[in-house]
């Protein structure tokens, strides 16, 4: 019942779409300047705030470093601890797990934690077709949910949305689903979260089958950690019979130890919180207390493909904090949708070319996404260096096109500037070329750039995407080999 | 192959020649704050919880005067007397759903982040009944406060269930305006017990 990334247009396109729209904008400036100055807040107050992050991207690049032992110790705890272990390939496989389990049970709905693994592999829309209902339970996700939209947000879904229109939403879609909005329903976001209570009791005390993700999965216990904020993860963690956890293989860490550093990084960066209000940790079942049959699917999907990339496998530390969408100045602007990927912002940007390859016009067009001013990196709590990811799928973007039979402009450009300075009688005859056009410039081009250079306008043909934004300088009447040669170096 | 080996034969490839061997630094630890149960409980205030700090002998009449007139569960072993609960001896979902409150003990408190944490045991009970109900009292010892994160981490036993829990029930979700209860308690009071009082 919610919407499809597939066939989303190349970013360009989206995010010129996405500028367009004033209310999506404001929406954007209000949200990300909330979280960022809470956030900056409470980094403030952790003294060795450094330090902490040196350890937390040590213990995930650690955990990832030796990720084919920590993935069997895992299901070994997990076993022992009364656990059914899965493992899938892709999303189709998980999927088919989660419906199998779910259909044993004769049951046609689940109560769903909100979980990124779950959305990047389609759940709901492959258990609709199975005919079980999957509902939302976190607040933003059921926004995302009843509006049949997408989300844009790695921690808050619904982000693009602003209070009057989820009190809209929530008149509108809730009496089809279950216990509808109350008549007297207001834009209060306390009355809103309170109509989502209401709304979302009955499904809780009636489930039989749940579907989480997992923020980390410690190897040595056989531990599933879920950190949340409204209780809606405990209720599904805990009152159904049957609990499936979609996992993906970069969740391990070593040991139960290893959640320190995490714990204190994750609520801060994420929401800005000291701690988020409820933690939840459980290691396979516990007799008497919470769902007795417990299953695991260890999802790669992609995941080993981006740990084989050097340079890219430290995108596998993330932590899904998404700190680093709500500092993107790109983000801030565009929203969400416009990666046309569950991971937006600039680990998305990284992520799904790392995941799924650059074959496609879309995926290639995400690393292209972002200024490079680094932001991202400086509040990355695992201490992942985005831009220079970016740098390097730039390149691989380029290398996926170096066997074209029709090259891209800017293939022809290089190679033809190649051509030139390879050789110093061609260069020379450029430069007298580029000086000659700079002396042209230079008496009619109606544009100045401070200091008094002339520029030009918007170029026609292929520079005009490069120069609709920007000043092309006019180049200098005179090269520096011209000026060496006239002046002997300066002496004369 | 199986998924399982299709898996970790892939794993195995992507870090064909990459060194296992990461140094891991130990993370840093806060500095000490002064007196650990006043930062505990200037933290828990914050997240818009109730703390009430009482001596030992006063803990059955303050949790009574919480309670007031709620219709309360309590946990096998709660080690206090509190008249009219009714003990959890696996209530079904539906029946703690009428209860109003929940009265609890907790294996350990945070102080740096306000935090307890719950294991479960029998003073504490299931999950479930520190859950349902929308009024949590937790009864915390003074003794239990730890100054920060790695302190409780260290005291946990990870094969128990555990619920960490910062304030109430709360979400951020629209305009990531922070507004107190959704699914779990809307109101948590934290009665926090001093030995030497």
């Amino acid at each position: 019942m919610s919407g499809t990334f597939v066939g989303m247009p190349a970013f360009p396109d989206a995010a010129r779409e996405a500028l367009g729209d004033t209310q999506l904008r404001r929406n954007l400036a209000h949200a990300t300047r909330t979280i960022r100055d809470k956030r900056a807040r409470v980094v403030a107050e952790v003294e060795d705030w450094e330090e902490l992050r040196l350890a937390g991207a040590a213990v995930k690049e650690a955990a990832l470093r030796d990720l084919a032992t920590h993935l069997e110790t895992l299901e070994a705890s997990l076993t022992a601890a009364g656990a059914t272990v899965h493992w899938a390939r892709d999303a189709e496989e998980a999927c088919a797990i989660v419906a199998s389990v779910t259909k044993a049970h004769g049951v046609d709905e689940v109560v769903k934690v909100k979980s990124m693994a779950t959305a990047e592999i389609g759940l709901n829309e492959a258990l609709e077709a199975e005919g079980i209902a999957a509902w939302e339970t976190d607040l933003a996700e059921l926004i995302v949910q009843l509006g049949d939209d997408l989300p844009s947000h790695i921690l808050v879904p619904a982000i693009h949305r602003n209070r009057a229109e989820v009190r809209e939403i929530f008149l509108r879609r809730m009496g089809a689903v279950g216990r509808p909005a109350p008549d007297d329903l207001t834009d209060e976001p306390a009355v809103l979260a309170a109509a989502a209570r209401e709304h979302l009791r009955e499904k809780f005390l009636r489930a039989t089958v749940a579907v989480s993700g997992a923020n980390f999965a410690v190897a040595d216990t056989g531990t599933l950690v879920v950190v949340e904020s409204e209780g809606n993860g405990r209720m599904c963690l805990t009152l159904p019979e049957v609990l499936i956890s979609v996992v993906g293989i970069e969740k391990v860490v070593a040991t139960w130890a290893d959640l320190d550093p995490l714990l204190r990084l994750l609520p801060r960066s994420s929401t800005g919180e000291r701690m988020n209000p409820y933690t939840s940790t459980w290691s396979g079942v516990t007799p008497g207390d919470g769902p007795q049959e417990v299953h695991v699917v260890l999802l790669d999907n992609g995941r080993t493909r981006a740990l084989a990339d050097d340079v890219g496998r430290q995108a596998l530390r993330c932590i899904r904090c998404s700190a680093c969408l709500n500092v993107c100045p790109v983000y801030e602007r565009v929203g969400g949708h416009a990666y046309g990927s569950v991971y937006p912002g600039p680990i998305g940007a990284i992520l799904n070319p790392l995941l799924h390859g650059v074959a496609d016009e879309q995926t290639a067009s995400l690393p292209y996404a972002s200024s490079l001013c680094g932001a991202c990196f400086e509040v990355c709590p695992v201490r992942i260096d985005i831009p220079s990811v970016l740098v390097d799928q730039r390149a691989a973007v380029v290398d996926s096109h170096r066997g074209d039979r029709v090259p891209k402009p800017e293939a022809v450009a290089m190679r033809a500037a190649a051509w030139t300075f390879s050789d110093a009688r061609r260069l020379r005859l450029a430069e007298r070329a580029s000086g000659l056009a700079g002396r042209v410039l230079g008496r009619f081009s109606r544009t100045t750039l401070p200091g008094g250079r002339a520029a030009t306008g918007r170029l026609p043909g292929p520079g005009a995407g490069w120069t609709g934004a920007r000043d092309l300088p006019a180049p200098p009447e005179e090269s520096f080999r011209e000026w060496w040669d006239r002046t002997d170096g300066g002496r004369s | 192959m199986s998924a399982r080996d299709d898996i970790l034969r892939r794993v195995r490839e992507a870090l064909d020649g990459v060194s296992p061997a990461v140094a891991v630094p130990s993370a840093p630890r806060a500095p000490g704050r002064g007196d650990l149960a006043d930062l505990f409980a200037e933290r828990v205030a914050d997240y818009r919880a109730i703390v009430t700090r009482c001596a030992a002998e006063e803990v059955e009449r303050v949790v009574r005067d919480v309670l007031g007139p709620a219709r309360a569960v309590v946990p096998p072993s709660l080690g206090l007397d509190v008249p009219g609960a009714v003990v959890d001896e696996g209530l079904t979902a539906d029946e703690l759903d009428v209860c109003d409150a929940v009265v609890t003990r907790a294996r350990v408190g945070i102080a740096e982040t306000g935090t307890i944490v719950l294991d479960h045991t029998d003073d504490q009970g299931r999950r479930a009944i520190s859950l349902v109900p929308d009024l949590h009292v937790c009864v915390v010892d003074e003794s239990q406060v730890v100054a920060d994160v790695p302190d409780a981490i260290a005291l946990l036993d990870p094969a128990r269930p555990l619920t960490w829990v910062s304030g109430p029930s709360a979400t951020s979700d629209i305009e990531l305006d922070r507004v107190e209860g959704v699914h779990g308690p809307r109101t948590l009071h934290v009665v926090l017990v001093d030995p030497q009082l």
